[in-house]
């Protein structure tokens, strides 16, 4: 079933503009649950109170504020709320271009498909010159009355944005301060160094299931069917060798593995 | 001081690395908080339907809705057991490179500090990943959802991102995107030589501001310098409205292991 498009917008390149349709490339796959009233077994619902009183305060009455100190509040009201907004607009514009290396993981934060509206050759053709020249547009845009960040990316053809976090949220690693400590045993560096290379492999995410989320679906289907399931409980497993001795043994045991394997 | 999100062992081979886990994003720099027409900050309450009276934690269950108004109900006890078994493990089963991740697929970030006892282990492998531009790569349960993780070092510290599971992923077939047509070469180059001349080395983060969270602190603060719709209330005793500063947090775990 082909998906809706959320959004409808123009990429823009200086005075080149292609029009493409947005779409979300994520499923939510949660389980959700409702929260009930436990006598009733039916839904709850929620309000605001004065916390001082238990009394509701209807959402007319309600104010929003900024705290500046404990205690101390600044009110912003709809209308000043309104007026910081920005502006409706269309646009999506690239302001540059970057190599992918420059995009710390840590950016990244939802990925969406754009599809062409109209104009498939260029979009096509803005795809392949991504691809081409290994680069990733910065793009900036406003949706929903809210502004937002991200990387234009060519994707086997086809063309993502995927939005990036504002620089005041991300934590560097650069900023932290690095741990002391004595010199690092040689021996055990190369032990470990060689241990990561018997697991090394191609990123294959189709090798991990979500099996929990599996196992709560399965757990609510037999319930729903009147049974009553078998849970088991959660079992933790610790180490108990030294470093080097834990370290010999798994290189050991993924040897062992690998020429089972190669037999 | 701020509990670890998540404490836990993360495990490559036989080897075992206790973590503490910490956010690796600071939450939003001008949370609103809902106030009654004097400012006194509110409380969210459930309440029952039936009677209207508000609800505290031990009177409300969870339901799975299986038809219209028709739940199943599932306890904590029973998720607790549900969750796989070495739940409290991040078992790296893959070492990928670090770079070769999609970015797609990646979700959120986490730093991960050395957890009680030695951080040997711990300073081996971010040092091993590091050098190598390795990722590891495992599963682990926190707060009643599982996670698929990719763990790489930067500059001695383990950082975990969250990663989608494929099955969260849609592809541009599902989507319906119509097929790859051709293109002109003409049509290439023409956003080739676009995209060279906008090129840029490094980014830097000056583009990647906030400008719309800025105009909504600075009328605050030109509101409040002005006296203009300030209200104040009797203090409140901890609660939500202590703002904990992550980075503080991620320093003072650091720096009791250095």
């Amino acid at each position: 079933m082909a998906a809706r498009a959320i959004w409808k917008g123009k990429l823009k390149l200086g005075t080149t503009a292609v029009p493409v349709d947005l779409y979300s490339a994520v499923v939510d796959k949660t389980v959700h649950f409702h929260i009930l009233e436990e006598r009733t077994e039916s839904r709850v619902k929620q309000h605001m109170v004065n916390p001082a009183t238990n009394e509701e305060v209807p959402n007319d009455e309600i104010q929003k504020g900024y705290q500046v100190e404990p205690g101390t509040f600044v009110i912003l009201t709809d209308e000043d709320l309104e007026k910081l907004q920005p502006k409706p607009s269309r646009d999506i514009e690239i302001m540059r271009f970057v190599s992918p290396e420059h995009i710390s993981s840590q950016w990244y934060d939802r990925p969406y498909y754009l599809g062409p509206n109209g104009d498939e050759q260029a979009y096509f053709a803005l795809a392949d010159a991504l691809a081409n020249q290994e680069k990733e547009g910065i793009a900036r845009w406003v949706m929903r009355g809210k502004e937002y960040l991200g990387a234009l990316r060519s994707q086997d053809d086809y063309l993502m944005l995927v939005t990036l976090r504002h620089a005041e949220e991300v934590i560097s690693a650069e900023d932290l301060p690095s741990l002391g400590g004595r010199a690092l045993d040689k021996k055990e560096i190369s032990m470990a160094k060689q241990l990561v290379e018997l697991l090394e492999g191609e990123f294959d995410p189709a090798e991990f299931q979500d099996e929990y989320r599996e196992r709560v679906e399965e757990f609510i289907e037999q319930k729903a069917k009147g049974k009553r399931p078998r849970l088991h409980s959660v079992q933790s497993k610790r180490g108990t060798s030294s470093l080097d001795n834990a370290l010999s043994r798994s290189i050991a045991s993924l040897k062992k593995q690998k020429e089972k394997v190669a037999a | 001081m701020m509990r670890p999100l998540w404490s836990g062992t993360i495990t490559f081979g036989l080897v075992s690395v206790p973590v503490d886990m910490y956010p690796a994003n600071r939450s939003d720099r001008a949370p609103l908080r809902m106030l009654s027409p004097d400012g006194v900050p509110l409380s969210r309450r459930y309440y029952s339907q039936e009677s209207g009276r508000d609800l505290d934690d031990d009177q409300m269950i969870r339901g799975y809705e299986i038809e219209k108004g028709k739940y199943i109900v599932v306890t904590d006890d029973e998720l607790e057991k549900l969750a796989p078994r070495k739940s409290r493990d991040i078992d790296l089963r893959r070492f990928v490179d670090d770079q070769a991740i999609p970015p797609i697929y990646f979700e959120r970030g986490y730093y991960l500090t050395p957890g009680a006892g030695t951080e040997k282990a711990y300073r081996l492998l971010a040092k091993t990943m590091e050098e190598n531009g390795r990722a590891g790569i495992g599963t682990f349960v926190m707060r009643g959802k599982e996670y698929l993780v990719a763990i790489a070092a930067e500059n001695g510290i383990l950082r975990a991102q969250t990663l989608r599971f494929a099955d969260e992923i849609r592809s541009p077939e599902d989507i319906g995107l119509p097929k790859k047509k051709k293109v002109a070469k003409s049509a290439v180059t023409k956003f080739e030589k676009l995209i060279a001349r906008r090129s840029e080395k490094q980014l830097s983060t000056k583009e990647l501001k906030d400008a719309q969270t800025d105009r909504v602190l600075k009328l605050v603060k030109s509101k409040r310098s002005r006296g203009k719709d300030i209200v104040e209330v009797e203090e409140e005793s901890g609660g939500d409205g202590n703002v904990v500063d992550i980075m503080d947090v991620l320093k003072k775990s650091l720096a009791a292991k250095a």
